[in-house]
């Protein structure tokens, strides 16, 4: 078992491949992989091992009968309990939807089936995917595989904690405001948002419409760069999807050459209330990547400073109104339906009783921000900023061709720090968010451990849209001098499993 | 500071199809009022006469051909229903007694 979870996707879907390993007994070997050691992590909400055994047989019978398969059949992957998944319950951390069985698949599931990957099993998250610690499921607490004292990042924390504690290899997100990139950065993982409109929404439940953006985590760059390729693309099912090819981001991940690449250094979002550790292994990537042949320029970005502000009045304004689907009509949770109360008392009674407190503060939030007499102020100023923020992103990518930062301004905090404070735990999100705003690639690669506490910290890559094989140069040439330097990966907590 | 009194949050709660408890009424006034506070900054920010970005594509409609396409049979769409009868969604009432 340990010799085949401790290998790389790619690894794996090349010993299946080649006929060394069989997909049944890589999906054996996850699958008692997360028995043995998600009683600690609390990674998962649903794990279907007789439904992921039946797909990983089906990989290995078209493979006897010489079909071709891609690149990652048979390897097996976990999704965040986001996507709706047609033979898996499929819950976003809800009280709201506890046992709701999806009559259709998204689009990224329904991809990722034909490229025959195996589902292990659907990854806890905080609750709609708002919030930054996984703190907010409405079913368990989510522990950091570097040390379980601490968040898993979040919202999509089941999965940065399940590919950190190798019980699975790759694991699907969403991040809307960082909830890939800030998770993958606190798990020493490698995390992507693709270009919005890259990877398609459909069959996601929606938070916050115009940010959410399905993306990969795994252990390596090359893993991401695959499972990225394997969803992404045109989908015409989603009306906000890019009819475009999918950028070469697997080219990129091998290739990781930056000889002269104009790298730009974000002045807003460096700030000397940033942990120590964090900014020191910032600044050794910097001088890394400038020894790699990269051109390092300081770039200012003066309207991200009003970037989170911005974030926590469009994205709760996007979720007021997409929440309005709980209505306790059509499926999911009713209450109070005793045959004396009105719809509209059994929907306030459902909601109140479905949602947890930060679903319902954002509700409220938006709510506030779209109404008459407070709107132009708030939702429309927000719009604005949004504004600024994308002719910052454009001016600055005229002179440089990725630029960079921090992922996160601190390493994992411990659990229930920041849990009762909504503004402490929203600046998690400082650096990932403009990349929201504006719709461009951005990817999280770890830069090493932060000397305080030896926890990693995540290095930011940002690009233009449709631009994302360019996070994957820079983090492929980051991760391969790291990797020389050490002689492994950072990606190896407590739960690292060795070959 | 931007204050947000017990009564608005009982007003936005309506609005929202939220009952909320008194405790959670109170929770929640002194906390919108601290994130308004914090997120007032786009007014400082967005002066002028700056359009306004509602997404980050310069997408416009997008059509597809009206073509019938294999969707939900009348089980699958109702099997996630909190109640159902005679294949519909049965569903509490809508008016009001007196309507």
């Amino acid at each position: 078992m340990s010799d085949i979870v401790s290998l790389s996707a790619a690894d794996l879907g090349a010993a299946i491949k080649a006929g060394e390993i069989s997909a049944q007994e890589a999906t054996t070997a996850y699958l008692d992989r997360i028995e043995a050691v998600d009683g600690d992590v609390n990674a998962f909400l649903h794990v279907r091992r007789e439904t992921a055994l039946e797909q990983a047989r089906a990989v290995d019978a078209r493979r006897a009968a010489g079909e071709e398969q891609g690149p990652l059949a048979g390897v097996p992957v976990a999704h965040k309990d986001v996507f709706t998944t047609k033979d898996m319950p499929t819950t976003a951390a809800s009280k709201i939807l506890e046992g709701w069985q999806p009559p259709y698949d998204a689009t990224v599931t329904a991809r990722l089936r034909e490229a025959g990957l195996v589902i292990l099993g659907k990854t806890n998250m905080d609750e709609f995917a708002m919030g930054s610690s996984t703190e907010n499921s409405a079913y368990q607490v989510t522990r950091n595989p570097w040390d379980t004292d601490r968040i898993p990042g979040g919202s999509s924390g089941g999965s940065s904690a399940a590919v950190a504690a190798f019980e699975a290899p790759l694991a699907t997100g969403t991040d809307t405001g960082g909830s890939i990139r800030q998770p993958a950065a606190v798990c020493g993982l490698v995390g992507a948002k693709p270009t919005y409109g890259g990877s398609s929404r459909y069959g996601v439940i929606a938070f916050a419409s115009s940010l959410d953006t399905p993306g990969p985590f795994a252990r390596n760059v090359l893993d991401a760069a695959l499972l990225q390729e394997a969803f992404s693309g045109h989908d015409p099912r989603d009306s906000t999807s890019i009819d475009a090819p999918v950028p070469p981001i697997v080219e990129a991940a091998r290739r990781g050459d930056i000889d002269g690449l104009r790298v730009g250094v974000v002045k807003e979002l460096d700030s000397d209330g940033f942990q120590a550790g964090v900014r020191q292994r910032f600044h050794e990537s910097l001088e890394l990547l400038e020894s790699l042949g990269a051109k390092i320029v300081e770039v200012s970005c003066p309207s991200f400073d009003a970037a989170l502000s911005a974030y926590y009045l469009i994205a709760p304004s996007e979720c007021s109104s997409n929440l309005a689907r709980f209505d306790a009509m059509r499926y999911g949770l009713r209450v109070g339906d005793d045959g004396t109360r009105s719809a509209e008392e059994v929907m306030s009674l459902t909601r109140a009783q479905g949602f947890g407190p930060e679903v319902k503060r954002r509700i409220m939030l938006g709510t506030y921000a779209l109404s008459s007499g407070y709107y132009d102020a708030y939702y429309g100023s927000a719009q604005q900023v949004r504004t600024l923020i994308k002719r910052d992103f454009d001016a600055a990518f005229e002179n440089v061709d990725v630029l960079v930062s921090p992922t996160t301004p601190t390493t994992a905090f411990p659990i229930g720090e920041r849990a009762e404070d909504p503004m402490a735990m929203y600046l998690a999100d400082l650096c990932t968010i403009p990349s929201n705003l504006a719709g461009n690639a951005a990817l999280s690669v770890p830069c090493g451990l932060a000397p305080e506490d030896g926890l990693p910290v995540g290095l930011q890559i940002m690009a233009p849209p449709l631009a994302d094989d360019r996070t994957y140069r820079v983090a492929a040439a980051v991760e391969r001098a790291l990797t020389d330097r050490d002689g492994a990966l950072i990606a190896r907590s407590p739960y690292a499993v060795n070959g | 500071m931007t204050a947000i009194t017990r009564d608005e949050v009982a007003h936005l709660a309506r609005l929202s199809r939220l009952a909320l408890d008194e405790s959670e009424l109170d929770t929640l006034a002194a906390q919108l009022g601290d994130i308004l506070t914090a997120v007032a900054k786009v007014q400082e920010v967005a002066q002028g006469d700056i359009p306004p970005s509602s997404h980050a594509l310069p997408l416009t409609n997008v059509f597809r051909p009206d073509e019938a396409q294999p969707c939900l049979t009348p089980e699958q769409a109702l099997s996630g229903a909190p109640a159902v009868e005679e294949q519909r969604f049965r569903v509490p009432r809508i008016l009001g007694e007196e309507e």
